[in-house]
């Protein structure tokens, strides 16, 4: 049977994304309606679920307040204390750096990626431990410092572990730079700072909302670092799942909070973008 | 600022190093206030790493540079009342027209009123022609009219020195032959000293009041277009402005030389007597048709131009010559053919005796 353009054009597009749509089926859209039918039902007397039609799982949420808390506050700041600690790291990269060097210096910012996660975060554990930088600062006579199982522990082992993931693409941005537009902004008479706020920052944005972007949206699903630096103090959502699923067994709390978890990404995100094309909007504006 | 200063741009005994390669040698240049001053010469003469000491990009090894009488030493771009028009124009593409003319005026302190910024970024963009494209994105304008938003953005601030480095060049013949007038007449409006930098030697001597050629670091020659044309101040500038017939020859007395094929021509006046090059402008060569005379030859190629015609005559011992003729100034029929044995004689005075080449 003879098939029209559009329509063989059609049957191309189906084929190129039908491997990825498959996928996104099977592990993601069904996965997702499970846990939402779960969300709904019932712990069974021994553990896992029991079906049941009911939202006494999403009444419970209150109880785990703090790991909504602690995640929905500790990701966005780890991403922005990541962005303060990659810029410079970035713009060092792409503008200051000599060109012979940048190469290797590039290579070392992702060579801790050769290493597991785990046993970088298991150092910090002993760096910030009794044994670490406190037992330094009583030698100093600072004494009972307490950093492991605090929020800033966390922190640090954020900003430690995500650091390549925010200065790549801000580099990448950094170096697609026109040095010309340096030049022209210099001879019409700005300052080096102004320089940086009006060209230099401005045309970075789109590697900085990329970086910020991923850093946020993996902090949310974080498990790692808050158990091992946070030490069940700080826990965050990932913590709480992990908990919940694995040793009480409660499937369809863990559910209710994983669903719930979902909508909030959601919602962040739609408002971030919202904001960020606001933020665009009035610069336009404003210059015109 | 000294405002009477007659020099708005000078250079003082300046060298440029680059490790071990020296762009620029000991350059001493003036440029009077309001001209209109073209650099010159063959890309790597150090031309345009003389805008950029202007402009402040670059700093000289040696000597100084002053702007209206200050010296500009240690004085960085942002600081140097002078703005630049850059070869590929780097045009903020992140902002609008309106937004990258008003650039240089909200960088100055003390502020200048937001009324007052639009007002004059419109009267900016009107003066190169582009009134209603404020809004535009960079990446919606051709290619000239992102040459007159760089204009614009530059001019609206007022400098004391334009620079322009080799503007046109990515422009097409006829755009390019329009924004030479263009850049022409708003120099003459604005009374703004401008400094081209060019290795197009037609566009210097069409735009600029003063042409400054360059070879190899050095400034051969600074005159007026006209000047540099008919008196070149050396084999340099006589082969590299224009075209030009070079010719070995031994001056027998002053306005005498004979050729290597033994017959005399009439030179200009000099004193040097000996071996020597000539140089003479195709249009200066008359031809006969006869073959009798001290210089002849044999055309071998035409090409008609419509008012002129250059012909290329091959002289027995002598090499191959250009000749451009007005067709009506040649003797009976207007165009001579290729096979034609022709007489050439050299216009007086018109033969420039140089040194001789070296065996090079």
């Amino acid at each position: 049977m003879a098939m029209s353009a559009a329509g063989k054009r059609r049957a191309v597009t189906g084929l190129l994304v039908a491997p990825a749509a498959a996928w996104l089926v099977v592990f993601l859209v069904l996965p997702f309606i499970a846990i939402v039918v779960f969300s709904l039902g019932e712990r069974a007397p021994e553990g896992g679920y029991q079906p049941a039609l009911t939202l006494a799982q999403y009444m419970n949420l209150p109880a785990r307040a703090a790991a909504f808390w602690n995640t929905l506050v500790l990701a966005p700041i780890g991403a922005l204390a990541c962005l303060v600690v990659a810029y410079p790291v970035a713009y060092y990269l792409a503008v200051k750096a000599d060109p012979r060097w940048r190469l290797l210096l590039v290579s070392l910012v992702v060579v801790p990626f050769w290493t597991s996660l785990l046993v970088r975060t298991y150092a910090w554990m002993y760096i910030l431990g009794s044994r670490g930088i406190p037992n330094l600062l009583t030698l100093v006579g600072i004494e009972d410092v307490r950093l492991l199982n605090t929020p800033f522990a966390v922190l640090v082992g954020i900003v430690y572990g995500y650091l390549p993931l925010m200065i790549m693409p801000i580099y990448v941005s950094l170096e697609k730079l026109d040095r010309r537009l340096l030049e022209a902004s210099a001879d019409l008479g700005a300052r080096p700072v102004s320089t940086f706020l009006g060209v230099t920052l401005p045309l970075s944005m789109p590697g900085v909302m990329t970086g910020v972007a991923l850093v946020t949206i993996l902090l949310l699903g974080e498990y790692l670092i808050p158990q091992l630096l946070g030490g069940g103090k700080v826990f965050f959502i990932g913590n709480a799942l992990v908990d919940l699923f694995l040793q009480s067994r409660n499937w369809p709390f863990g559910s209710a909070i994983a669903v719930t978890l979902v909508l909030v990404v959601v919602v962040v995100l739609l408002g971030a973008m919202r904001l960020a094309y606001r933020v665009a909007g009035t610069r336009q504006v404003d210059l015109v | 600022m000294t405002a009477t200063h007659p020099n708005d741009i000078e250079f003082r005994r300046v060298v440029k190093r680059y490790g071990a390669v020296t762009a620029v040698t000991g350059i001493d240049l003036a440029v009077p206030r309001g001209a209109f001053v073209a650099l010159l010469g063959p890309s790597g003469c150090g031309k345009t790493t003389c805008l950029r000491m202007i402009g402040g990009f670059e700093q000289p090894s040696e000597g100084e540079v002053l702007i209206r009488g200050e010296a500009m030493t240690g004085v960085p771009p942002y600081r140097r009342p002078v703005n630049m028009v850059f070869q590929h124009y780097a045009l903020f593409p992140h902002l609008d027209v309106s937004a990258n003319v008003a650039y240089g005026l909200k960088q100055m302190r003390p502020r200048i009123e937001t009324g007052e910024i639009a007002r004059r970024v419109a009267e900016a963009l009107e003066m190169v022609r582009l009134d209603g494209f404020g809004g535009r994105r960079i990446h919606e304008l051709s290619g000239g009219q992102q040459q007159r938003v760089a204009l614009a953005r530059a001019l609206v601030n007022r400098p004391a020195v334009l620079l322009l480095d080799e503007p046109l060049a990515a422009l097409d013949k006829k755009l390019r032959t329009a924004m030479q007038i263009e850049l022409q007449s708003l120099q003459r409006n604005l009374g703004i000293t401008f400094v081209l930098v060019t290795h197009d030697q037609e566009e210097a001597l069409s735009m600029s009041d003063l042409v400054c050629v360059m070879n190899a670091g050095r400034i051969v020659q600074m005159a007026t277009p006209r000047e540099i044309y008919d008196r070149p101040a050396d084999l340099f500038v006589a082969d590299f402005v224009g075209k030009t017939n070079i010719l070995d020859a031994s001056v027998v007395a002053s306005g005498r030389a004979r050729l290597a094929d033994g017959s005399m021509v009439a030179v200009a006046p000099s004193d040097r007597v000996g071996a020597a090059t000539v140089a003479i402008r195709p249009e200066a060569i008359r031809l006969a048709r006869k073959a009798a005379g001290d210089l002849t030859g044999t055309v071998t190629n035409r090409i008609f131009l419509g008012a002129t015609a250059e012909y290329a005559v091959r002289v027995p011992g002598v090499g191959d010559l250009l000749v451009t003729a007005d067709h009506h100034a040649t003797s009976k029929s207007d165009l001579i053919e290729p096979g034609e044995a022709v007489a050439l004689t050299f216009d007086p005075g018109a033969a420039l005796v140089f040194p001789a080449r070296s065996s090079a």
